[in-house]
């Protein structure tokens, strides 16, 4: 008998927000066990329960998996959002890969030093539209499809989506060059399931301000 | 009709070091493209040839797939080496994630500040003996097979030794603690295609010198 998957991190988004959209898009209930303080951490991995000491964690079908990666593809694979073979799989990999690097950029972009973050906006904006928005705007336009890969909905497009709502936090009109990725933005927005996702209530985390940034520094000690 | 995978890296460990690994351990032939200068470079992002103007990039079965991490899944997948099932694939790929971080940890040494440089090696060592080596001796042995996953050879292995035998080259007494990763190693070291790789004139890359370094920046920065 499977319960809701059970995910263990911080109130914040870091690296267990895109376990949270793919759940949600794939129309997944789950519960949440926030790590409030630095003990809470600790008893985790008294508890034997981190595999290597770190969290996301998320108990799935009597498993305790650890590691992003691993458990997005767990659950993308599960819910067949991963594609019908080995080819289209590889290219989801690829898209999310490149969706990851830039997220991964604004994540940190709270923690860097004060004189350094104007810089590295800066280097998430011109990532954004010069290295990675182009791509997924030209595999749109090339086979006109709704979705990115296999003309169906997967794993890519929630994180691209996920991708594209972050990168507009930090640029509103960071689709101004864009047309197919806001027509994309538009059109996955409201498939049911995501619609549900984007609306206050959900499980959706918001973005990191000041003051969590200096909570999350005493949980993990950095 | 698909020829031998191409890879396009500098001629150096880096991230394509365990693509290489997983390619010879299943027995794959394959070429080499190396970027010497930062031209080459530009000529294979002007040629559009790299999705996200990164290498690595591997040429195989008609793709150009970039991104190591979707490269090591589509060969593991593609020669049986990923599990028979959606568990055995997410315990080989929660192994494998973890080994790819200390491999970054292993990776960015030598392109430390001088003043860092001590420390991050402690660090090296504190996290490959406290925090990952001893997750693969338990697994070895709570099961006590062979192998990491499955009782069956997989990405995970070949992943491990990689990683084994880089942490040796930092101290080559870390694995003085752990007697079953000995034994894994000889064992998995031992495998023909792998046997055949860790020998001299393989494509195996050696470890990079600091006097490498400098060459390597131009090219990537």
């Amino acid at each position: 008998m499977a319960g809701k998957p059970k995910l263990h991190y911080t109130k914040g988004r870091g690296k267990m927000e895109s376990i949270r959209w793919l759940l949600a898009a794939a129309g997944v209930e789950f519960e949440e066990e926030f790590i409030e303080t630095k003990e809470d951490l600790e008893k985790l991995r008294n508890d034997g329960v981190l595999l290597f000491q770190q969290v996301p964690m998320v108990e799935i079908d009597g498993m305790k998996m650890v590691q992003t990666r691993a458990i997005l593809s767990y659950i993308a694979a599960k819910y067949n959002l991963y594609g019908k073979d080995l080819k289209e799989r590889a290219w989801i990999d690829m898209y999310v890969e490149g969706t990851t690097d830039l997220m991964g950029m604004i994540m940190y972009l709270p923690f860097q030093p004060a004189d350094t973050k104007e810089k590295n906006l800066a280097l998430i904006i011109e990532r954004a539209t010069t290295r990675y928005f182009p791509v997924y705007e030209k595999a749109l336009k090339e086979h006109g499809h709704d979705y990115l890969v296999g003309n169906k909905l997967s794993w890519a497009d929630i994180h691209l989506l996920e991708a594209i709502l972050m990168t507009e936090e930090c640029k509103p009109d960071i689709l101004s060059a864009f047309p197919l990725l806001q027509a994309f933005k538009g059109r996955i927005s409201n498939i049911p399931t995501i619609k549900k996702f984007l609306q206050p209530g959900s499980q959706r985390k918001p973005p990191t301000n000041e003051q969590f940034v200096a909570v999350v520094r005493k949980i993990f000690n950095i | 009709m698909s020829g031998k995978p191409k890879l396009h890296y500098t001629n150096s460990q880096g991230r394509m070091e365990s693509i290489r690994w997983l390619l010879a351990a299943a027995g794959v032939e394959f070429e080499e493209c190396f970027l010497e200068t930062k031209d080459d470079m530009t000529k294979l992002r002007e040629d559009g040839s790299l999705l996200f103007q990164q290498v690595p990039m591997v040429e195989i079965d008609g793709m150009k797939m970039v991104q190591t991490r979707a490269i090591l899944s589509y060969i593991a997948a593609k020669y049986n080496l990923y599990g028979k099932d959606l568990k055995e694939r997410a315990l080989i790929d929660m192994y494998v994630e973890a080994l790819l971080d200390l491999n970054e940890l292993l990776m960015t040494h030598l392109i430390q500040p001088a003043d860092k440089k001590e420390q991050h090696f402690a660090t090296i060592v504190d996290k490959a003996t406290n925090r990952y080596f001893p997750v693969f001796e338990k697994a070895l042995k709570d099961h006590g097979q062979d192998f990491l996953v499955g009782n069956k050879f997989s990405k995970a292995d070949v992943q491990l030794l990689e990683i084994l035998l880089m942490a040796e080259e930092y101290k080559s007494d870390i694995l003085a603690q752990f007697p079953l990763l000995q034994s894994f190693k000889a064992r998995i070291s031992n495998i023909p295609t792998i046997k055949k790789f860790l020998q001299p004139g393989s494509p195996r890359k050696p470890p990079l010198q600091e006097k490498d370094v400098p060459k390597l920046m131009k090219i990537f920065y």
